[in-house]
């Protein structure tokens, strides 16, 4: 089970509770204090790619955050409900003759682009259910008090 | 925490001074405001972001459209950041060799290529 687990409606104001809430829980789970940035920037990056993603598909459903301490290690992960377009593929319902949107598709690269330069652990997972984006941090015990 | 802009004239500069935090909420105000600029004849900008304290890929999309906007106008978009957290998200896109990064507004007014 998620040591914290975060569902939020797919709307911009809210990306920045998750960044906040899960450095926080990062931080107790002893992630370095050093890595914390990379933390905040890389859950805002998966949270801001779900959400376009849940508005360009019309998705109701909410963005779900969960964040996951282990002995060792402390995951994130970022889940969708969007259908995900594989090889060539379009969502379901969208114009084929419609252009992709240029900027929203770079924007979505460029997301991606942070997270993979930030983390050294991630995943990357893709169904028509809806996508995943797991990151994990190794993680220092906290000292005895 | 939100995002503050405020514009002044230098010379034939004009600098933008970023506040806060620039994310997928706030970037749209920011996108405005380099709009607004350029469509006024503001060709010439320096984008202060030593007030910035978060900025993701959101904020980075803005800052190429409007370099975009003022090159279409033979214009300039110059960066002040000596914050090492803003300068690594740069650097992990590459566009450290896009936008002209200096120490100071004092160096990016006086700077041109």
């Amino acid at each position: 089970m998620a040591t914290v687990e975060l569902r939020f409606s797919a709307l911009p104001e809210h990306v920045r509770t998750a960044r906040l809430v899960a450095a926080a829980v990062a931080r107790r789970a002893g992630v370095d204090e050093a890595v914390l940035d990379e933390v905040r920037l890389a859950v805002g990056e998966a949270c801001t790619r779900a959400v376009g993603l849940h508005q360009s598909n019309g998705v109701d459903a909410p963005v779900r955050v969960a964040l996951i301490e282990d002995e060792k290690q402390f995951s994130i992960e970022v889940g969708d409900e969007a259908p995900h377009a594989t090889a060539g593929d379009r969502p379901p319902g969208s114009d084929p003759d419609a252009p992709a949107d240029p900027d929203a598709e770079g924007e979505d690269e460029m997301g991606l682009a942070v997270i993979s330069g930030l983390v050294d652990d991630v995943e990357v997972t893709a169904g028509e259910g809806g996508g995943l984006i797991r990151m994990t941090w190794p993680t220092t015990p906290a000292p005895l008090l | 925490m939100d995002l503050s802009l405020s514009t002044r004239t230098v010379g034939d500069r004009t600098v933008v001074e970023v506040g806060g935090e620039i994310d997928v909420y706030t970037a749209p105000k920011l996108r405005e405001q380099l709009v607004e600029l350029v469509n006024d004849g503001s060709f010439h900008l320096v984008v202060d972001m030593e007030g910035v304290d978060f900025l993701d890929s959101t904020g980075l999309g803005v800052l190429v459209g409007g370099l975009k906007r003022v090159r279409a106008h033979e214009g300039s978009l110059r960066l002040v950041c000596n914050q090492e957290r803003i300068l690594k998200i740069f650097r992990i896109t590459g566009l450290t060799k896009v936008f002209p990064i200096h120490t100071s507004v004092e160096e990016a007014v006086a700077a041109t290529d």
